[in-house]
């Protein structure tokens, strides 16, 4: 269990801590657009939301993709304990994400639009409440017997994770809100403005639950090494800080605010995650260390993606979001 | 067959990469065709090249997407089902399907977005090297997914600590006497898949009198190319069937139906196997034949299944039929081919409207000719998922229960039937109505969208 991680290790565990922080910012604001999708039947606000998103929603999901890569090449443990345990969150997260990317391909063919249409909103919904109940089934621990997991079926939909799913979904649909504001303009920037306070008052109503229900299922978080990293506190009071800025910012009609401090939000909730966490992997039972591949793995991995892919993905991804930077020009497109 | 967790997970398995595979053959020789087309016209000037391009680009657009979102299924069945197959040998198989989601990534997401999006903005030689770069990237996904089966069908290079796969010998994993002789025999089924489509559907335009100049160039091309690789392509097979002789004895003799070691042995061309009484019905065979298949002499002995203990055989009814059944199209695929070239040196190709027909319908042979092929090579790895190493049976994951797999595999069975109607049914629109008229204005609305499409393409993963 003491098993230090080496240097490689630890370079992978970053790259895959890199990369989950851009995939919940990136995929997490295109998510919440498709999630206030369904909550509006304006067909011009739903197109201009598509057109907000569609340059960007392809490139976000790839970092998913590097995430998987990453932990099943680095970290081959962690990847099966961690989908079994979530075999049909893992199941729904897939389905939403297959009715999502076709959506964007499919509504603009004739027929059966509104199936796509559902199929969009639901798809992001689910999407995003897997990954929150993920979260909060992470909190509580996941049991691991003989570097398998050997809990339960249904230990995501216990009390915590079902209020982290819910406060993700509320928290992609305040970065999609934010999005929204930021690169939209006229009607549909006053429609997303309008929500902004209502969802970050939803959240911070949701991560009050969460907080109950992880003090109510306090002797399963009793390994986190948190309550040793007092200092860490400065984590949450970050958040806190942030959510006011989201406030000020849409009251202020500062368009970049929302948009800004929800990502600060997300980004000290992460950090917040980390000090529970860290140095497990999957917890409280799999370290970094216990779980990294044979060194020969993943030395063989970073002379290829590590030294080259990753770089280029990252130039890649500034370069698509400076190329259409600034306000998204309007009409766009002539559906 | 009691309908276990690992039973179950194996039907799913094979249904989410049978929906999968299909797209991927299909887009790596259309990838290789635009890039073609392209240079072609770039060398040529000759527009008729650009509106069978643009015609393919949009095929190949929604064809790539289907790929890209059944792909990304597959990047996860190996840790939700196969959670100890993917924790043993995550470290040789991890790395093997994580640089295929990286290059893939890498090569077909940017430059993806420059063939869809870039004709007006990028200069010339740029979107021809982007084509050119789409295709590499598709080529070298299909590398590593090779690489990775290869290894599990025949392992090596790796050693086993505390029960788990470690590499020892990178190189020869990567470049294994295996993968040199399948990955290219894979490519080349890609091609074919790809050149029977082409043939079919030029056929199908002239048969219905629609755009004859755009149909003739994908009918004589795809005829030629066809024709060219298809005895290629029955070397490559004749020496992966060497490579199963060699190192998967007993997959060879579910594959010839051959219960009893024989000397000499006989071919059986065709039966019905009846494993329960471990003998062929109906038998049609030619005595001293399969000796010299197998090892080149009409006497030798040829080991049959017989010299398996019952848990080390193979089943033999699918890698029986689904061999012949793959050689089979082969054999349509190279009438089809040097016939329509006869024809068309003779000058009556056009005319021909029985053979026409034949081309048409000869449309699936490809996919096929992929589909048998891959459950040959699969079902005769069984009982082993890393062959001889780790059985199928004990790969499973252990907290899966048989109500948590049936589930997810009549939630896939709903999903895909509803994805892959529209898809095929949109793909089959685009391909009914064939490239607009020569003298076609800008407006051709089905360029103008997409941006959507380009999107949908770039996070590609897992088995391609």
């Amino acid at each position: 269990m003491a098993t230090e991680p080496s240097t490689l290790a630890l370079f992978w565990a970053a790259v895959i801590a890199v990369a989950i922080v851009l995939y919940v910012i990136l995929d997490g604001f295109d998510l919440g657009v498709g999630i206030l999708f369904g909550t509006t039947r304006d067909k011009a606000l739903r197109n201009e939301m598509m057109d907000a998103i569609s340059p960007f929603w392809d490139g976000n999901e790839t970092w998913l993709v590097v995430i998987g890569a990453s932990l099943f090449a680095a970290f081959p443990v962690v990847y099966a304990v961690f989908l079994p345990a979530f075999y049909i969150p893992v199941l729904l997260l897939l389905f939403g994400l297959i009715f999502r990317g076709v959506a964007f391909e499919f509504r603009y063919r004739g027929s059966a639009r509104g199936l796509w249409d559902l199929g969009f909103f639901l798809g992001s919904t689910v999407v995003a409440f897997v990954q929150g109940a993920a979260v909060g089934a992470m909190i509580r621990g996941i049991p691991v017997v003989d570097g398998q997991y050997s809990g339960g079926r249904f230990e995501w939909l216990a009390p915590l994770p079902v209020f982290t799913g819910i406060g993700l979904v509320v928290g992609y649909a305040l970065l999609g809100a934010g999005w929204l504001v930021l690169k939209c303009e006229g009607e549909l920037r006053e429609w997303a403005r309008l929500r902004v306070p209502r969802l970050a008052a939803a959240a911070l109503v949701v991560i009050a639950l969460s907080a109950i229900a992880t003090i109510a299922d306090r002797d399963k978080v009793v390994d986190a090494v948190f309550l040793g990293r007092t200092w860490g506190l400065i984590f949450p009071a970050i958040g806190v800080l942030a959510m006011l800025g989201v406030f000020a910012g849409a009251l202020r009609r500062r368009d970049g605010w929302p948009f800004a401090m929800t990502v600060l939000f997300f980004l000290s909730s992460f950090a917040t995650l980390a000090m529970l966490f860290w140095p497990y992997m999957i917890p409280y039972s799999i370290t970094v260390g216990s779980a990294a591949a044979p060194e020969a793995s993943l030395s063989f991995l970073f002379w290829g993606a590590g030294l080259f892919v990753l770089p280029v993905i990252a130039v890649y991804t500034i370069a698509v979001y400076w190329f259409f930077r600034g306000k998204m020009r309007k009409p766009s497109t002539g559906y | 067959m009691e309908l276990d967790p690992v039973f179950l997970s194996r039907i799913q398995f094979a249904f989410v990469i049978s929906f999968h595979i299909i797209f991927p053959a299909f887009t790596i020789g259309l990838a290789a065709w635009l890039a073609t087309l392209e240079g072609t016209r770039l060398a040529t000037g000759n527009p008729v090249y650009r509106r069978v391009f643009d015609f393919w680009l949009k095929v190949f657009a929604l064809s790539f997407g289907m790929g890209v979102v059944s792909g990304i299924v597959m990047a996860f069945q190996f840790g939700t089902n196969w959670s100890v197959l993917a924790e043993r040998t995550g470290p040789i198989q991890g790395p093997l399907l994580g640089y295929e989601g990286f290059t893939a990534f890498l090569l077909e997401a940017t430059f993806f977005g420059v063939m869809l999006l870039g004709r007006d903005r990028a200069p010339p030689w740029f979107y021809f090297l982007s084509c050119c770069m789409v295709s590499v990237g598709t080529m070298l996904s299909s590398f590593w997914i090779l690489c990775n089966n290869s290894w599990m069908q025949v392992p090596l290079g790796h050693a086993i600590v505390e029960g788990r796969f470690v590499p020892v010998d990178w190189w020869s994993i990567v470049t294994g006497p295996i993968v040199r002789v399948r990955w290219p025999h894979m490519l080349l089924a890609a091609f074919l898949t790809t050149g029977m489509s082409i043939i079919a559907t030029g056929a199908w335009y002239i048969l219905r009198g629609r755009q004859p100049a755009e149909a003739r160039v994908m009918l004589h091309w795809g005829l030629s190319l066809v024709a060219a690789i298809i005895p290629i392509q029955m070397f490559f097979g004749h020496v992966t069937g060497l490579y199963v002789l060699n190192y998967q004895p007993a997959k060879f003799a579910a594959i010839e139906a051959r219960w009893l070691t024989q000397q000499p042995a006989s071919e059986v061309l065709i039966a019905i196997p009846d494993p329960w009484a471990e003998r062929n019905l109906l038998a049609i065979e030619v005595p001293k034949l399969g000796s010299f298949i197998a090892s080149g002499n009409w006497d030798a002995k040829e080991v049959g299944l017989e010299a398996y203990p019952t848990e080390d055989r193979p089943p033999v009814v699918i890698p029986f039929f689904g061999f012949r059944l793959m050689v089979g199209m082969g054999l349509i695929m190279l009438a089809v081919s040097w016939f329509g070239l006869w024809l068309r040196w003779r000058g009556k190709l056009d005319d021909t409207r029985w053979f026409l027909w034949v081309a048409f319908l000869s449309f699936p042979t490809g996919f096929i000719a992929v589909l048998a092929g891959w459950f040959t090579a699969e079902v005769g790895r069984q009982p082993w998922v890393v062959y001889g190493l780790l059985r199928t049976k004990d790969a499973v994951t252990p907290s899966l229960a048989t109500a948590d797999v049936l589930f997810s595999l009549l939630a896939y069975i709903a999903v895909y039937a509803v994805i892959y109607a529209f898809g095929f049914h949109y793909i089959y629109r685009l391909l009914r109505d064939g490239p607009p008229a020569a003298e076609q204005g800008p407006g051709d609305s089905s360029l103008a969208r997409v941006p959507a499409v380009a999107m949908q393409e770039a996070p590609s993963v897992g088995a391609e």
